[in-house]
Parts: structure tokens; sequence; C-alpha cells
């Protein structure tokens, strides 16, 4: 009696397992390879900032147009360039600025070490472990901000990186009448 | 052959203004504190050896230089070390550099110096560690390390080494009267390259317009040494590395590529003479000349002044007639407008030029005419009004494009400008952005990275619970 119940579920798991098996090769959705393209350029870190819950959902807002190519904050500007000149969009991007970059920073006085910041950090960019006093590695963090919203204590903020002599630029040249 | 020069394109004959090439050079008063920037060359900064408090002696060793693209520095005179902090940097930005900040102590004392009598006698290893040791960069401006210079040539064949002296930029006169007063020095530091490099031709080049030492460094120089010393037109801008190189070699530097591919190694006269200083004498870089003019100035001269005198000190001895409008640090093509006077003159200085509102003739830019003066001055060959229309458009790629990354910035399309468009700002803004967006490729690249191996230890981590809880039950 015993034998037969082994025997009939195993049969059955086995033709369901290759039924499923079957259908996965016959009935595989081929992905669209512009949009893989199109996320490669996109930074990856998940981050959640244009308000897609990621790089590939964004991707594919930006390829069915329904973001603009400005959409992703980290990306900035040289990303929006790239996504214009693949998807052969004209965009005027002459007064796009930047965002200044933003870097997360602890505050030790508050944090008490409960490791959730860490968890939803995409980059890896918190380090610490539980009860004790977490920290930054300012050339991980992308300054996307998950982290201020599971923070219970509210110790972490935003702030600006401060500048060093190598990453500072020339600024563009006011013109009022433009040249040429 | 010899002394024949080749035509190199564009350029421009700027008012010369060189008042002080009959001012000898005379030595500066220890200032009463020095600041001492840890990077003053092109590269990774030197890290400090030296504590606060700690005394040390002129000469002694103060930061290292570190990593392969670095070069060390040296205390300028005998005294107490009171600060090490970043303090302001002779820099457009005014942004703080890490700075050593020393005490004289009046006394000036050398460290004992371990100079070597006959360098031609050594390996050309030793003596080009001893240029580097002594922390000797590109004495032009450039500030690259002299040391890596030769290093990277004694790798291939060099076949002509350039001595520069051309000093094209107007007002600067530190060259001229550095090869009027100390030729047997410049010849020596010469004859030490050589050395090191074993290059087949060997030419010291002087523009047409500094005939006295042209004639001093004749007078030094001796036939067994196999130096050719040539005139070159007065042409800005002629010291330009690229263009020295295509008038005495007649040969133009590829794009992208760099001297040493085409066999050439330039280097600067007082690079020369530093080299001598450091290798026959012992002793490393630790002063510079400087020419303290402009119209702001009250009696314009030359000054051998120890690396990290502020300016204020200098303006202060030379005396002002009136407050200078701007204050440059190297020539007024080239050099770099500094914010406030509490910086120091460092390594690469080879001016200080305070300019008033008549020097400046400011004019408020008007529409391009499309004239294209700028095309025909451009050394490089380059369409400057199209590039910065472009620029101005905020469209870097199409710079790019049109070769912005082979503009050398040295301002002749903005000196023959008659619409007043600030040309050279706009392709120093664009190669500044250029290099942003690298940098930010660069970090998203090292974002993803990151992103991938977080994903994949939560993966590892998940399958490792659920191994775990399998076992268990």
């Amino acid at each position: 009696m015993i034998g037969a119940a082994i025997f009939s579920l195993t049969a059955l798991g086995a033709a369901l397992g290759m039924l499923l098996g079957l259908a996965g090769k016959l009935f595989r959705v081929e992905s669209d390879p512009l949009l893989d393209e199109v996320e490669q350029l996109f930074p990856g870190s998940q981050c959640g900032q244009c308000g897609f819950p990621g790089c590939r959902p964004a991707a594919e807002a930006v390829v069915s147009s329904r973001a603009p190519v400005t959409l992703c904050p980290p990306g900035g500007r040289a990303l929006a360039e790239k996504l214009a000149s693949k998807l052969n969009i004209a965009v005027n991007l002459a007064n796009l600025q930047d965002a200044p970059r933003q870097l997360a920073r602890v505050r030790e006085e508050t944090c008490i070490g409960c490791t959730r910041c860490f968890k939803v950090c995409p980059t890896d960019a918190i380090v610490g472990a539980p009860k004790q006093i977490h920290f930054v590695i300012s050339e991980a963090c992308t300054g996307c901000g998950n982290c201020l919203d599971v923070c219970p204590t509210e110790c972490l903020a935003l702030t600006a990186p401060r500048l060093h002599l190598k990453d500072w630029r020339w600024h563009k040249p006011r013109l009022e009448p433009v040249c040429t | 052959m010899k002394g024949k020069t080749f035509h190199f394109r564009g350029g421009v004959h700027p008012t010369a203004n060189k008042h002080t090439s009959e001012c000898a050079i005379r030595r500066f008063p220890m200032p009463a504190k020095l600041h001492i920037p840890l990077q003053q060359h092109i590269g990774a900064p030197a890290e400090p050896l030296v504590e606060v408090g700690q005394q040390v002696l002129k000469g002694e060793l103060l930061a290292n230089s570190q990593g392969v693209i670095s070069a060390p520095v040296h205390a300028p005179t005998s005294g107490t070390i009171r600060v090490i902090d970043d303090l302001d940097a002779p820099h457009p930005s005014g942004l703080p550099v890490r700075t050593i900040v020393l005490e004289a102590d009046g006394m000036d004392a050398w460290k004992p110096a371990a100079g070597i009598d006959n360098p031609f006698m050594r390996a050309p290893e030793e003596i080009a560690a001893m240029v580097g040791a002594a922390g000797i960069v590109g004495m032009g401006g450039a500030t690259f390390p002299a040391a890596v210079k030769l290093h990277l040539a004694m790798q291939q064949t060099v076949h002509t080494l350039i001595i520069n002296g051309g000093e094209c930029e107007p007002y600067l006169t530190c060259d001229d009267r550095l090869m009027q007063e100390r030729a047997e020095g410049i010849i020596t530091g010469v004859r030490i390259f050589k050395h090191v490099l074993k290059p087949v031709r060997t030419v010291i080049a002087i523009e047409n317009n500094k005939p006295a030492a042209f004639a001093a460094m004749q007078e030094a120089n001796r036939a067994l040494y196999k130096i050719e010393i040539v005139q070159v037109p007065s042409r800005y801008p002629m010291g330009s590395e690229k263009q020295m190189i295509q008038a005495i070699t007649g040969r133009e530097i590829p794009a992208a590529r760099r001297a040493i591919d085409a066999g050439v190694v330039v280097h600067n006269v007082a690079t020369a003479y530093a080299a001598y200083e450091a290798v026959q004498l012992g002793r490393p870089l630790v002063s510079r000349i400087v020419t303290v003019t402009g119209g702001a100035i009250r009696q314009p001269m030359n000054l051998e002044v120890p690396i990290g005198t502020l300016l204020q000190d200098l303006l202060d001895y030379c005396g002002l007639n009136s407050q200078p409008q701007r204050l440059l640090l190297g020539g007024p093509m080239m050099g770099q407008v500094v914010p406030h006077t509490r910086v120091p003159v460092v390594k690469g200085s080879n001016g200080v030029i305070a300019l008033t509102a008549t020097d400046l003739h400011r004019q408020e830019s008007r529409a391009c005419i499309r004239c294209a003066r700028c095309v025909s001055v451009c050394p490089m060959g380059l369409l400057p009004l199209e590039m910065a229309a472009r620029l101005n458009k905020g469209n870097i790629d199409g710079a790019l494009s049109y070769g912005l990354l082979d503009c050398i910035s040295c301002g002749s399309c903005s000196y023959v400008c008659p619409s007043n468009i600030p040309l050279a700002h706009f392709f120093n803004y664009g190669k500044g952005e250029h290099a942003a967006r690298q940098d930010q490729e660069r970090f998203n690249d090292v974002t993803k990275k990151l992103a991938a191996q977080k994903k994949q230890r939560l993966t590892r981590q998940a399958e490792e619970k659920q191994r775990a809880r399998s076992k268990s039950a």
C-alpha cells in the first residue's frame, strides 16, 4: 500500500517537473536586447532615487518613454547624454546641472548600532556590527538616502562632501550674447 | 644643419614687457615663516616625515614622495616646524592643500651636503635617483617630476635632448637672468642630463630676444661638450614643449602622444640648473628665481626666493604703486590667478605678476564674428571658435570631436579675439568637464561592482540559511 503511494507521488513529481522544464524552454520570453543595453548604462546600484524600484524598471520606463532621460540623479548629465544618443531622443541638456554629490554621514552621538542602515545600503558603503557605531565609506556611498529612511534615531544625514583640489574644475564662462 | 630652426604654425607676438631683463638676481631675505605645500608637483602629494615642534636644518627632507609620480619636499631653511595642516593653495580655487609651516631660526644652516665631484663617472641610474631625491620638478611651470621624466626616457632611445630657454611668456625674465648669471651651472646641469639620457643631439634653445643670455651661454659652452646653442624666433608659445620640438627638430608630436614617443626629451634651463645644484653640490631644490613684476609693483625685480615664501612678503619687499587688480602666479598668458596674497611661492612659480586695471584693459565679450583669427593663431591647428560654440551649448562631446584634448591652453586665441571671448577659459572648462565625466564613469563602474557583490552575498547567505535549516530539519 505504502509502495503504491510512494510510486505514484514520485511519478507525479517527475512528470510535472519535466513538464515545467519543457515549458520553461518552450515559452521562454526573450528579453528586449535594447533594454539590456540601456540597463547596462545605468549605475546599477538599484538605489531607487528615480522613483522606480531599480535600474531595470527605470530602463523600461525610459525605453517606453514613460520617463525622461534625465531621471537618474547619480548618473547625472553624462548618463542623460548617453541615453539620449542611444535612444535617439533629441533633448536640450544645455541647462541641465548635475546635482551636487551628497554623502551619507553617521552622527556618532546618536548611532545605537542597530544595523538597519547597512542592510538597505545598495553598495555596502556602511560598515558596522550590532551595538557598534556604524561608519560610511565615502568612496562607495552614492548618496541614495535609503539609509536615512530606516534609521530609528535619525542619526544619518546627507552632507556635501568637502571639495578637494584635485576635484576642482573650471566653471563655465558666462557669455551674454551667444557665441556664433 | 647647425642652428637651423623650423617653423611651427600659428602663435602670437604679445607685448614683451620684459622690463626686468636687466635686473640682476637678488637673494630674497629669509622670511620669518614659510608655507611649504606638500603637493608642488603633478602626481601624488608627498607624505610628511616631520612632526610639529621638530627642529630641521636647511635641505632636510620634510616629506617623502608617494607612489611612482611624486616628488619629495625639503626644508628651505633651518628652523622649527610649527604647523602641519590644510592651508590655502596657490591656485585659482583658493582650496586648501596640506602644508607644512616652518618658522625660520635665522641661522639658515645647511644640512651637511653630499654632492659628487664627477657625476660623469657615475651610473646614469644613480644620477637620476639623485635628481629624484632632490625633489626637482619641471621648473618652467609644468611641475612634472624631473626624475620620472628621466626614468621614462632612459627606457627608450633619446634622439634629441632639448633644453628649453624659450621663456616666451611676456613679463618673465627669470630664465633669462639665470642664463646670463649662472650659465656655467646650467651647462653642467645639461651635461648631467646628457650623461643620463645619452642623446644623439643636445640643443639649448633660446629665443632671439635674449641676446645677452645667448652670449653668456655660448661663453660657458665648450666644443667638447657637444651641446648646440640655438637662437629661435621670439614667438609665443615657443616655450611650449610641442612647439619647441617642432622648431628644433621639425617633427610634430602626434595627438595624444608624448615627446618621448618621438625620441625627444625637453627640460627647462632652470631644471637643468637645479639638477646641477642637486648632483654636484648636493643641494635639494629649496629655492627658485621668481620675476616679481607688473604695473602695480613699484620696483620690479628678479629674486631668488625660498620655496614657501608668501606672496605678501614678496609684494612688501618690492613695494606696491597701487592695489593690484589681479594677481598672477606664472606668466600673463598661462599663469594662474591667485585669490589672495597669503599663498606661497612653489617650485613651479616662475613669476608673480601684479596687474593694474590699465594692464588688464578688460572689455565685455561680444558675439563671435567668425573672423577666424583664433584659427590662424592656434599653434595646434584647432578651430577654437567651433569648439567654444559647442562648449557654450554644453556639448562636450562635440568639442572633443574637434580636438579639445589637443588644446595646450596657451591662450593665443583669447589674446587675438576681437570680440574678447574667453576662449581659453572655455577650453579649460571643457577639459575639466570631460575629466569630471570620466571620474563619474569610473565611480559608476565601482558602484555597479559593489551592488553586484552585495547581491551575490545576499543570495549566498540565503542559500546557506536554507541549507542549515534543511540540515537541522
